[in-house]
């Protein structure tokens, strides 16, 4: 078990699933001799090629397109989106065609893509550099959206997605790269659904996936020098969504909070919030508390960036909120 | 080219035809839904270039207006008009319609209401073979509306320099919906605009299958050669509306009357007439052959289908036997 940086998991994927797979390709830009904006395929070109290893036009729309078309005929394309902004581009072929394919053909085409992009505020990266938009993903059928918030989880669910026969989207986050953690050295797939229990409490539920995960956790610290005993639950998957996970921990705590890097409307918080309500809504002792990033385009001032994006002090105030105890 | 496979072109544009005119009949008694684009007039085009490739080993891709590019590819008629009937027994498992014609067991990979979506699915298609180094080649078919989208210009970028095997047929019928080509487009010619990609490419009659076969021919050996993309425009017309709700205003009676006379079925019958090849007995006798076929197969096959179980609707969303080693449950989720 070694501890390896985020973008480094996602590297190792990379090149295990090459390696394992001769159909694998990966599409992007930059992504090649370059080695990739934040290295998550440096070495890649040197090693498989620039057949498997394909740096792309700025052309999203259309590369992604390629990638679709490929995966439709046995090819296995990983494509990197360097930013989840620049995915806009490519809503047509992604959310027309790739989503869809299987289904408005009757099962008898599918499209095993497997579509990388970091969403998320960095450091004054401003308004077209910061867009998050794991809510419009997640609202798509057809679609698997995974949102892993270490390298174990990034290593191991490229690892799935490869393997996997539908689109995925893999939301990873600008401020994530450089994360350590521990990614076992045996190979090790980690499944696309499924939200995970990441630390035990019994007074209330922190909600968190991506980066909002870590400010979760800095928050359930704090409280318990508060003497509040929160549990933090990282959703991995917002498509398909873990409704069991959701419902099992509001009923041992009775108290919520969601912590999203997403805007409010129509997020990914609104959603939990509804799932709770058909599902346990008689297990809560309190009303369900959203933390969100402001309704706004990401301000590039970096005092007006800090406002407009939540921190884990707010999950902390949040909480007390939510325990009464402000 | 032998006479028996001149008249089997023929007899094939016939059934086309027919098809398609059969289908709006049923689209008018309310058999078949949603939005209806016929082919007829252009028949020559998917007839000519698709004898001249390899349909079944070759990749075919295009838009909407797919019913005849799918047949001509190897999609069986019947399951075509049971997919216009929204049956279970349909190409598309009745879940995708007139514009979503699907068959991937003869390569035929869909229609497309996103107008120049195709493009880039094609190029990803010919990717496929060149990186699996088979000898199949994509083939597209797209209208000139299509070459105003982005798409267009993107694809045929990376098309060309990654020379993939891929074929580009542009169906200049020159309305875009409803809009003439000179209104919508800085230059009319489409074969012209692929200058700027390092493409060959040409423009031809679309009406005489003979000049679609033979310029395709050298098209599709290009391709095939592994040369990279080459662009073949074919100038055509639609007799009918861009989808069943155009009134056709937009156009007028004069020019459909100058282009009906360049039909390509008359046009390819006169020919084989001169040629000695058929009677006017012959051609009545297969046009009712044909309308046979499509009544007493398609049309029958169609109506006797059953409808998909309203209780698989949420089949297809995604693989539905999806491996548990990659979907999970995650184990221990109890930290």
């Amino acid at each position: 078990m070694a501890e390896i940086a985020y973008w480094e998991a996602i590297r190792r994927a990379h090149e295990e699933e090459l390696n394992n797979d001769p159909n694998v390709i990966v599409m992007g830009e930059d992504i090649g001799v370059a080695g990739g904006t934040y290295k998550a395929t440096l070495g890649l070109y040197d090693k498989f090629g620039e057949q498997r290893i394909i740096d792309t036009p700025i052309s999203e729309n259309s590369f992604t397109g390629i990638a679709i078309g490929a995966s439709m005929a046995g090819i296995r394309p990983i494509v990197e989106i360097m930013s989840i902004n620049f995915a806009l581009l490519a809503l047509d072929t992604l959310i027309n065609a790739a989503a869809k394919i299987r289904y408005m053909s009757g099962g008898r085409a599918s499209c095993p893509l497997v579509m990388r992009t970091p969403g998320g505020t960095a450091h004054q990266l401003a308004a077209q550099h910061s867009a998050r938009l794991a809510r419009m993903f997640m609202s798509t059928s057809g679609l698997r959206v995974v949102t892993p918030r270490g390298p174990l989880d990034a290593y191991g669910m490229l690892k799935s997605a490869v393997r996997c026969n539908d689109p995925v989207i893999i939301i990873e986050h600008e401020q994530m790269y450089n994360l350590r953690g521990e990614v076992p050295d045996e190979e090790t797939f980690r499944p696309l659904e499924g939200a995970e229990v990441v630390r035990q409490g019994k007074d209330i539920t922190l909600i968190g996936y991506n980066y909002s995960v870590h400010l979760c956790l800095q928050a359930a610290d704090k409280l318990a020098k508060d003497g509040i005993d929160a549990e933090v639950v990282d959703l991995r998957a917002l498509k398909p969504l873990d409704r069991e996970t959701i419902r099992r921990s509001i009923e041992k705590t009775h108290r919520v909070v969601i912590a999203e890097e997403d805007e409010a409307p129509v997020g990914v918080g609104a959603e939990i919030i509804a799932i709770i309500n058909e599902d346990c809504f008689f297990a809560l002792d309190a009303q369900p508390i959203r933390i969100h990033a402001a309704d706004v385009p990401v301000p590039y001032n970096a005092k007006l960036e800090k406002a407009a994006i939540p921190n884990a002090d707010d999950v902390y105030q949040g909480a007390l909120k939510a325990v009464g105890k402000i | 080219m032998k006479a028996s496979d001149r008249k089997r072109l023929l007899r094939e544009m016939i059934f086309y035809r027919r098809f398609e005119e059969r289908t709006f009949e049923a689209y008018m008694e309310r058999k078949v839904g949603g939005f209806l684009h016929l082919y007829s007039g252009q028949e020559s085009i998917a007839t000519g270039v698709l004898e001249v490739a390899r349909p079944g080993h070759d990749y075919v891709i295009t838009g909407y207006r797919d019913h005849v590019h799918a047949i001509k590819a190897g999609a069986p008629a019947r399951e075509v008009m049971a997919e216009l009937y929204g049956k279970e027994t349909g190409s598309s498992r009745g879940r995708g319609g007139s514009m979503h014609i699907f068959d991937p067991s003869v390569n035929f990979m869909g229609g497309y209401a996103l107008v120049g979506q195709p493009f880039p699915l094609a190029a990803g298609l010919a990717l496929a073979c060149k990186h699996k180094g088979t000898d199949q080649i994509a083939i597209c078919f797209l209208g000139d509306g299509a070459n105003n989208q982005g798409t267009f210009h993107e694809t045929l970028n990376m098309a060309s320099v990654w020379k993939l095997p891929v074929l580009f047929v542009c169906e200049n019928n020159l309305y875009a919906i409803g809009t003439r080509i000179e209104r919508s487009t800085a230059v009319t010619d489409q074969y012209k605009r692929v200058c700027g990609y390092n493409i060959p490419a040409s423009q031809h009659d679309g009406q005489d299958i003979d000049v679609v076969m033979d310029s395709a021919r050298k098209a599709v050996n290009h391709v095939r050669s592994g040369k990279g993309p080459y662009f073949v425009e074919y100038l055509t017309y639609r007799y009918r509306g861009h989808s069943m709700s155009d009134s056709g205003a937009y156009r007028s009676k004069e020019e459909e009357r100058e282009w009906s006379k360049r039909d390509p079925i008359i046009l390819f019958t006169d020919k084989l007439k001169d040629e000695g090849l058929i009677k006017d007995e012959d051609i009545k006798a297969m046009e009712k052959e044909v309308d046979d076929e499509i009544e007493n197969d398609c049309i029958k096959f169609s109506e006797e289908s059953p409808e998909p179980k309203v209780e698989d609707l949420h089949k297809y969303v995604l693989d539905d036997n999806p491996d548990p080693r990659w979907i999970g449950p995650l184990q221990n989720n109890e930290a």
